[in-house]
């Protein structure tokens, strides 16, 4: 198997959290990862994105080649679509329906949905809600990670080890919210 | 798979974590995009604590190379870790250190940035090997990254020279799963003995010279023997050569499309001679694949351009920026199928200061206090605030290298320019400034230097900085009149009060130092969260 995933958002959503889950989980099921990060001056507030590939074999390129992503997860409608080029033809969109608006030119949000849905397969989710569901507004891109579980190649048991694992320092309590907000992102998939 | 000897590991927490187990007893470095991540693993690795490893932040890389140089003259192993442009300012102990040579292994790493994507430019760092003549080795990917900081430690020791270990960003930024070999002891301490051998005079250094040039067939033979260093067999009258992270690339497209095209890798410099020559000797067309300029493309290819050779130089490969797979695909010639548009309604979403961050006070004051002049230069440096150069400040005119905002300043003060107003952090202030301002005092320049003062290396993530809670006495140390060393405190409360204060010091006809100070927003909640965790 090889998957190869896109996870985008604004620097400081919580990228780099979602993309360690996921490298954990593949990790533990003993599969190659390769996941390139945005250090530096991009993260103040900017466009940011994470490259992940998985695979039951040997990766080369840190970088996903344009056209082979199978997934753009994105925390935020419009940079789920700076990153199409990538998006292979049979790929599938899946974000955070609220914008993140720190730009003055930001577009409208109808006329941004309405792209995503005649562009490609998508799943709109409302992370904000689900988040607030399951106790925090932090646990938003949990929420996402649950949404995309079922595009990952990855079973959801291994996904919930990860993200035991991943909030154990912080305690139960930290862990529960979280292991919610990934059922509850989960359980939202319209498939 | 058996997981447990396994980490997931950034390139450059491979090349930290590989150090501490090939026995390092420092390591010294400023931080820098992409290399900061090596220190930072070591700072807070209990290995590192267990075994003693020094590792704090050092003020710029020239003391930090030092030393360096200076554990390695005591015979113990360390490592000096920098981005690419800060081997700049390392570059005379560099270079130099390759005349002294070495006694306790020492490996230089430096963090290249093609495409720039934290930079000012895209130097590539093997020239420098190149120049000082010393060995190069370049992983490409994160395993051998680990693997390579060990034999670069062997290698120093054997060969007594420094080892220049250079990582692109996108190996030293991405994770990988890494396998670890044994842990081994650090070196006893052993200084040189041959101290005369360290003295760099002239007639001393030009036999030093003669021994580095002697050095270098067996540096030649020993990157032909190198593991790394190494040739997949194929089919046809086209190869490729590909140097460092650029294999990847090569190897993506090739398994991807079932190419079966013969591949020289090269990871270890000096250029393997008689690999390459009896490589290049089979086939008629070669594409060599360089991250970074086109350094052995060049060599390869000849003043007289032997056309066999494709690559950067004829278009078969872009001029500039970093490599790709489709780029690779390319010249691989392969047709892969036209990309997606990015739909016209997408708006860029540019880096920005952060909200409540004051340095937008601080440029807001700058503005203000700036109308009444004829004039809105303001000399600017590097670090988070150099984004003041962007709307909606427009502050910024100009950054160039660490420090440089100070003695440009000076520069445009001696040619008449008034009022000479320089913008430059903390930490950028230790790390290049100083010196600087010890010309502007004793020329007694007519300028204005703002420390934008927030108590940390913002930029690179929030390592200490060097000077912090030191600048009023370093400043009036170096002979700064009393009087004109003004503090302000960059809130929107003290707007009218700042905009008072800079006009003053403008107006004065000598140098004052403003300094404006207010903690980053992103430490204060770090500091924070700490301080209530500690209370809990």
């Amino acid at each position: 198997m090889q998957k190869n995933i896109i996870i985008s958002g604004v620097g400081g959503q919580g990228i780099l959290t979602m993309a360690a889950i996921i490298d954990l989980a593949a990790m533990n099921l003993g599969l190659h990862v390769k996941q390139a990060e945005v250090h530096g001056m991009s993260q103040r507030g900017g466009a940011v994105e994470s490259h992940l590939r998985i695979s039951s074999e040997e990766i080369y390129s840190d970088l996903i080649p344009q056209g082979k992503a199978d997934v753009i997860l994105s925390l935020e409608p419009m940079e789920a679509l700076r990153y199409l080029p990538f998006l292979s033809p049979e790929g599938v969109i899946i974000t955070a329906k609220e914008p993140y608006k720190n730009i003055p030119n930001y577009p409208d949000e109808t006329e941004l949905l309405k792209t995503i849905e005649k562009t490609t397969a998508h799943v709109l989710v409302e992370a904000a809600l689900l988040a607030r569901q399951a106790g925090s507004p932090k646990t938003y891109n949990i929420v996402m990670l649950g949404a995309a579980a079922p595009y990952l190649d990855i079973a959801p048991t291994e996904l919930e080890q990860a993200i035991t694992h991943y909030f154990f320092p912080k305690g139960e309590a930290v862990v529960n919210m979280n292991l919610q907000a990934f059922r509850l992102g989960l359980s939202n998939n319209p498939n | 798979m058996d997981n447990r000897d396994k980490q997931l590991l950034l390139g450059a927490e491979a090349v930290a974590q590989a150090a501490l187990d090939a026995g390092i007893s420092g390591v010294y470095a400023y931080p820098g995009t992409p290399s900061t991540e090596i220190t930072e693993y070591i700072h807070q690795s209990p290995q590192a604590k267990e075994a003693g490893v020094r590792s704090t932040w050092s003020a710029n890389e020239k003391t930090a190379y030092e030393a360096a140089l200076g554990m390695s003259y005591a015979g113990k192993r360390s490592m000096v870790c920098m981005k690419h442009v800060g081997l700049n300012v390392a570059a005379d102990a560099f270079m130099n250190s390759a005349i002294t040579g070495v006694h306790g292994g020492l490996v230089v790493v430096a963090a290249d940035d093609p495409s720039m994507h934290s930079s000012q430019n895209e130097q590539d760092s093997r020239v420098y090997g190149k120049f000082a003549m010393i060995p190069v080795m370049e992983p490409s990917n994160q395993q051998e990254a680990y693997d390579m900081v060990r034999s670069a430690f062997d290698l120093s020791e054997e060969m007594q020279l420094p080892v220049l270990l250079r990582i692109p960003t996108r190996l030293s930024h991405s994770r990988s799963v890494i396998r670890r070999s044994e842990m081994r002891p650090q070196n006893p301490l052993n200084p040189v003995t041959d101290k005369m051998g360290w003295v760099l005079l002239p007639a001393i250094a030009r036999k030093n010279y003669q021994r580095l040039i002697d050095k270098q067939p067996q540096l030649v033979a020993l990157s032909d023997a190198s593991v790394f260093n190494t040739e997949r067999p194929g089919e046809g009258d086209k190869a490729v050569i590909a140097f460092g992270i650029a294999y990847n690339y090569v190897m993506e497209v090739i398994t991807t499309y079932r190419l079966n095209i013969p591949v020289l890798k090269i990871s270890q410099y000096p250029l393997p001679e008689k690999k390459v020559r009896q490589f290049a000797e089979r086939y008629d067309l070669i594409l060599i694949a360089e991250e970074g300029y086109p350094v052995y493309e060049e060599w390869l290819k000849g003043y007289f351009g032997n056309d066999k050779f494709r690559g950067r130089l004829d278009g078969a490969l872009p001029r500039t920026g970093e490599l790709s797979p489709n780029a690779l695909a390319k010249a691989l010639g392969v047709e892969t199928a036209t990309p997606r548009d990015i739909p016209e309604i997408v708006a860029g979403r540019p880096p920005m200061l952060c909200d409540g961050c004051g340095h937008r006070d601080l440029f807001e004051a700058i503005n203000r206090a700036l109308e009444i002049y004829p004039h809105r230069h303001v000399f600017g440096d590097i670090g988070c605030y150099t984004l003041g150069a962007l709307p909606p400040y427009n502050t910024i005119s100009t950054c160039v290298d660490m420090g440089a905002a100070i003695t440009m300043a000076k520069g445009a003060a001696d040619a008449g320019m008034r009022p000479a107003v320089a913008v430059i952090g903390d930490s950028t202030f230790t790390h290049s400034g100083i010196t600087g301002l010890l010309d502007a005092v004793n020329d007694g320049s007519p300028v204005t230097f703002i420390i934008s003062d927030n108590s940390t290396t913002a930029m690179t993530g929030g390592q200490d900085s060097a000077g912090t809670g030191k600048y009023v006495d370093i400043c009036k140390g170096i002979g700064v009149n009393e009087a004109h060393i003004r503090t302000i405190i960059p809130l929107k409360k003290n707007l009218e009060q700042n905009i008072a204060v800079l006009r003053e010091e403008f107006d004065y006809e000598g140098v004052s130092v403003v300094i404006s100070q207010r903690e980053c927003v992103q430490t204060g909640v770090k500091h924070k969260k700490k301080k209530a965790q500690q209370q809990d």
